[in-house]
């Protein structure tokens, strides 16, 4: 081996001692300068090559670089590991607490009832009802008359009425939307089959129950083979749909004028499971809604056939479901709007 | 009405528990509410023998009483009662038992002295004040001498029984009586009633010979009876008979007046006793009343009458209100000897009608306007008097008095066992079909599968086929009616366009941090007319409840700001809200009925943005909620778009600080800050709000979504200071620039409002950057140059601007 061999093995192993002791990179930067500048050892090494023979040179070049990217390599690998720890170093300084509260973003939120009157919508329109929007104040004809209601009948009682004059009233429940709907059905179309949600009146003092404003849905189907059996199909999957798929339900006789047979529907108590509580009045039993079949008079003041039509029409308080399934017990806290009750049911 | 369940087998044989019962008659046609067994809860009460009493030594009402509690024991109880003595059978709760409230009764002493239990008055075992009779109300209750020491008192007082309370709806007003509630029970269960025969013994003497009696018009007392009954002895009724009233929730008062309402709970005809030798005179005339004819009624009302109301008189002046009420001067009282009971059909809606305008509604009275059982007024009358004459040891003169009369009919009625199964989706057989009708008791043919049902008077509810198809439907029961969803034609499930977009506005409002509201459309007149948009006549009701809501709101916003001061009075005081609902207008003030439109309205008050550690609190202002409105106004597309327009026209607002919103020539709305003086009435401070007429929004043309690609060529800006008056505005500069930018003029942005230092008074200066853009090639700085240079020179020419 050639001196100058030997003077580059020196150098390599004596620069790879010297890399792996620097611990910053500027350190290192100088050590590569040292090393591998052109007024470093190994550029000066090479220059003594002209002194060698033809024969002997090519043997030392290749040495000389073999110790050159040694160098270069081990330079590298030490720099990566210098700024990897460098940038450690700095991220540690960077610490957040991030237990403190996120900047604070406001959000509105949607009215209890209208969420239960969307929710419930969604569950009809996905069976092809439609959604009508009627009058609030409305002709006493379509609120009573034309739902075999005339004056002086009994159940008329039922509802107090806030008038405007004698003819018209405020109305009180959702049906003279079925009333107009009905009379303005082609049923060369399709069976008529529509949901009226909205904002009725009654004559009441406000307080925990009763509330003269309140909102309620009711609905109406007629076609040419509509039957009670029907009713029960239709009502069962929508009150399955809000209440819960677990809950019993059960049907039973009541009287409507507007319908005949009429139907209350109750569901087991949610709170009791039907072994009878403060919330079913020891029933077990929570009535839901009202129902029955469109009353052959209510198809008649329309103008519709009731012998070639008939079908079934429901109706049901909106508060009360809302009330029902989140355990409210005061009415009148749907029309306070306090933003500590509204922003509950986000 | 309650229906006592021992009185009811009587009638039906019956054997199966109250609740099983009440469960099978709620699932067929009538609700009960509750089941009530009053003896429910209580413990060791017995009868006892009251042997002695003295006065407590220590106690001025005190009575140290010796009472005999079974054969071979006598204890000593302190009692209070200012009617105990010795004789009497009384209520006694031993040492240990339990009375009502679930309170115990234990062994004690009372100042000083021994009492080894207590004895009770009715409400202290749980009867209710209002049944409990006069003569016991204050005191202890004394019970018959019949009574055997040491027994349970809950036999003598009918507290063994078993009370459904029915709820019957308008049309089943036969289930107003035991025996109507009989045949229904009996229906249901496949049984067969069996009432007692009345047995009348009628004297000699006719009662023709003491009163004479005329109906007026037929119409209004279509059936009216009377018979007169002599030697009457008015006394208290006996218990078996008081303890049908209680139970029924009626106080016994004498026998007389208890017998008149146990008949109408048994047969259910209200009837009616005069006092004879009170009426003045041996007439009776059923007639309308003269107008300013005058009558007081039992309850001490004076009430002036009208030719509306129907009127029981003598010769010359009204005694009763035919079915409603009777007069102060003739009703039964301890000294009446003579009885004249009436029993009678009157004309529904009279009666219903005087009623309500005397505010007079009564057992009787109801009764009459949903109808009665015409083919039992006779029995009924008959069955009152004989046990007038039975408890009042009374003679019942020969024959009734009876100027009119009906004469029962059934109704026919025809229905298919098809149609049947057509309405209610079943597969009933004729033989099911035929078996139910024949349960209810009525008549019956069938042909082929079509029946005629001969329906008796005592179901008058019944009238056509569809009243059938429910009496079906009912006892088939509810529970066996299949549930399908229907197979007819599938129809469109679909919200309107005008729907879904009202939904997106909520959606829009809610995420920009506004929580939806409902409130009440009836409010005061002064709130239903504050911030109208458009100038509208009130809308009342005619009788409200309270002014608070009497008027129909012609404005969203009130509502609004009464939930803000709701909050703010619960120191909520950062509250954002708004409300999707109607407004009610109309033109003239003679129209009634007003237009109801669908409006959107905001309110916010106090901060914005809210403060926290990393941010300043900022209260509401003007920018942040017109944000909010153009971000809405963004939903409806609109191919004009909106202008905001500096207004003082609304005198809610604030005057500097209000723009009309404007589409064209429309306005259709308004945003601003609330008159500070509206602010103080609802305690509110700094306050914004919007209000929009949705329904000329969606009138307005708006255009469809078009997709354009994004530029490839890139866009250069140049930004510009302008100084200028203070006068000139944002809108009137932006409007420039953007008439004289050019073709490649694409944006102009406002990212600076100064004035003050280095600004010469009454000037300001805006800074916007201009955004050029050329989609079909790159711009160069020269194109851009001559463009910006050209609208410059434009401002400066126009609206005096100098270049900063
Ligand atoms: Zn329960």
């Amino acid at each position: 081996m050639s001196s100058l061999q030997e003077k580059l093995s020196a150098l390599q192993k004596q620069g790879i001692e010297e890399i792996k002791k620097s611990d910053d990179l500027k350190q290192l930067n100088n050590i590569r300068v040292n090393l591998l500048g052109k007024k470093g050892p190994i550029t000066e090494v090479l220059r003594g090559m002209r002194d060698l023979t033809k024969e002997e040179r090519p043997a030392v070049g290749s040495f000389a670089n073999k110790v050159r990217d040694a160098l270069t390599d081990s330079i590298e690998t030490r720099k990566q590991a210098l700024e990897a720890a460098k940038i450690e170093h700095q991220l540690a300084q960077e610490k957040l607490d991030v237990t403190l509260p996120g900047t604070p973003i406001q959000q509105g939120t949607h009215h209890v009832i209208m969420q239960t009157v969307e929710t419930l919508e969604a569950v009809f329109l996905g069976m092809g009802f439609k959604v009508v929007l009627g009058y609030e104040v409305e002709e006493e004809k379509y609120n009573f008359e034309k739902l075999n209601m005339p004056k002086d009948h009994p159940a008329r009682d039922m509802q107090d009425t806030f008038y405007i004059n004698q003819d018209i009233l405020m109305r009180t429940h959702m049906s003279p939307d079925e009333a107009r709907t009905l009379e303005q059905h082609d049923f060369s179309t399709g069976p008529m089959k529509m949901i009226g949600p909205g904002r009725v009146y009654r004559r009441d003092t406000d307080d925990a129950t009763h509330s003269h404003q309140f909102f309620q849905m009711e609905g109406q189907y007629i076609g040419e083979q509509v039957t009670m059996a029907d009713l029960k199909g239709t009502l069962s999957f929508a009150i399955r749909q809000f209440f819960g798929a677990e809950r019993k339900i059960r049907f039973r006789p009541s009287y409507f004028p507007f319908t005949e047979p009429s139907v209350e529907v109750d569901i087991s108590c949610f709170k009791c499971n039907g072994a009878g509580c403060d919330v079913c009045k020891h029933s077990g039993w929570i009535e839901v809604l009202g129902a029955g079949m469109t009353h052959p008079n209510v198809l008649k003041a329309a103008g519709v056939d009731p012998v070639k039509y008939g079908g079934f029409a429901f109706g049901l308080g909106i508060d009360r479901f809302a009330m029902l399934k989140y355990g409210i017990d005061d009415i009148r806290q749907f029309y306070q709007n306090d933003i500590r009750f509204l922003s509950q049911f986000n | 009405m309650k229906i006592s369940y021992n009185w009811l087998k009587e009638y039906v044989d019956l054997n199966m528990s109250a609740e099983e019962l009440a469960n099978k008659v709620t699932l067929t046609g009538i609700e009960v509410d509750s089941v009530i067994h009053p003896a429910a809860g209580l413990k060791k009460i017995v009868v006892g023998y009251v042997e002695a009493t003295k006065p407590h030594p220590d106690s001025d009402h005190l009575q140290l009483c010796q009472v005999q509690i079974s054969a071979d024991e006598t204890v000593q109880i302190v009692c209070g009662a200012p009617n105990v003595a010795a004789g009497q059978k009384v209520i006694v709760a031993l040492p240990g038992s339990r009375i009502a409230n679930n309170e115990k009764i234990k062994k004690g002493k009372l100042r000083g002295e021994i009492s080894n239990g207590m004895i009770c008055a009715l409400q202290e075992i749980g009867f209710s004040d209002d049944v409990t009779p006069q003569a016991y109300a204050d005191g202890i209750y004394v019970l018959p001498a019949t009574a055997e020491v040491g027994q349970p008192v809950y036999g003598y007082l009918g507290m063994d029984d078993a009370i459904l309370d029915l709820e019957i709806t308008p049309n089943r007003a036969d289930a107003l009586s035991m025996r109507g509630v009989a045949h229904e029970v009996a229906a249901i269960y496949g049984e067969q009633v069996h009432f007692p025969a009345v047995k009348l013994a009628e004297a000699t003497k006719p009662a023709s010979t003491v009163l004479q009696v005329k109906v007026d018009d037929v119409q209004d007392a279509p059936s009216y009876n009377l018979r007169v009954i002599e030697n009457v002895t008015i006394k208290p009724s006996p218990l078996w008979l008081q303890r049908r009233l209680w139970n029924a929730g009626v106080r016994p008062i004498n026998n007389v007046v208890d017998i008149t309402n146990l008949i109408m709970i048994d047969h259910g005809q209200p009837l009616h006793a005069f006092d004879y030798d009170q009426i003045g005179g041996q007439t009776i005339e059923v007639r309308r009343a003269q107008a300013g004819e005058k009558l007081t009624t039992l309850d001490g009302n004076d009430h002036d009458l009208t030719p509306d109301d129907i009127v029981i008189a003598n010769d010359t002046t009204a005694l009763n209100l035919a079915g409603v009420m009777g007069g102060l001067g003739s009703e039964i009282t301890n000294k009446t000897t003579t009885v004249i009971l009436e029993a009678a059909v009157f004309e529904p809606t009279h009666i219903r009608k005087t009623a309500q305008r005397f505010n007079l509604r009564s057992e009787a009275s109801s009764r009459f306007e949903k109808g009665v059982n015409r083919t039992d007024v006779l029995t009924a009358l008959d069955h009152a008097a004989s046990l007038i004459a039975d408890l009042a040891d009374a003679t019942v003169l020969a024959g009734r008095l009876a100027p009119t009369a009906i004469t029962p009919e059934n109704v026919t009625v025809t229905v298919s066992t098809k149609r049947i199964n057509q309405v209610l989706g079943t597969t009933i057989t004729t033989a099911e079909v035929k078996a139910i009708f024949e349960r209810l008791g009525f008549g019956v043919t069938e042909a082929a599968g079509v029946f005629t049902v001969s329906v008796p008077p005592r179901r008058w509810d019944i009238a056509i086929e569809a009243d059938l198809i429910e009496e079906v439907a009912r006892l088939y029961g509810y529970d066996r009616l299949p549930e399908t969803l229907t197979a007819s034609a599938s129809t469109p499930g679909l919200l309107t366009p005008r729907q879904k977009l009202i939904r997106r506005l909520a959606s829009n409002l809610e995420a920009n941090g506004l929580s939806q509201a409902l409130s009440y459309a009836l409010t005061t007149a002064d709130k239903a007319a504050a911030f109208k948009l458009k100038a509208s006549q009130p809308t009342s009701v005619d009788w409200p409840m309270t002014v608070d809501h009497a008027t129909l709101r012609m404005n969203l916003i009130s509502g609004l700001l009464d939930d803000l001061a709701y909050n703010a009075a619960r120191k909520q005081q950062n509250v954002a809200l708004y409300e999707q609902g109607r407004v009610f207008l109309k033109q003239h003030a003679t129209t009634v009925r007003p237009h109801e439109l669908e409006y959107l309205a905001g309110a916010i008050t106090g901060d914005w943005q809210l403060g926290a550690w990393n941010q300043p609190a900022q209260p509401i202002d003007f920018y942040q909620l017109k944000g909010i409105v153009v971000s809405v106004l963004a939903e409806f597309h609109l191919t004009t778009a909106p202008e905001f327009v500096a207004t003082a026209r609304h005198q809610d607002m604030h005057p500097g600080r209000t723009a009309d919103i404007l589409v064209g020539n429309q306005i259709v709305g308004f945003l601003g800050q609330i008159h500070p003086r509206i602010g103080k009435q609802y305690r509110l401070p700094a306050t914004y709000v919007f209000q929009l007429d949705l329904e000329q929004l969606l009138a307005l043309e708006a255009q469809l979504v078009v997709y354009t690609p994004v530029a490839r060529y890139p866009a250069i800006t140049r930004d510009v200071a302008l100084v200028v008056d203070e006068t000139v505005t944002n809108a009137a500069l932006e409007a420039t620039i953007l008439a004289h930018g050019g073709a490649y003029l694409t944006d102009v942005h406002l990212f600076d409002l100064y004035a003050g230092r280095h600004i010469d008074a009454g000037k300001k200066s805006l800074a916007y950057t201009l955004t050029y853009q050329n989609p079909a090639a790159t711009l160069t700085d020269a194109e851009v140059t001559t463009a910006f240079d050209k609208v410059i020179a434009v401002l400066e020419t126009e609206h005096g601007a100098t270049i900063r």
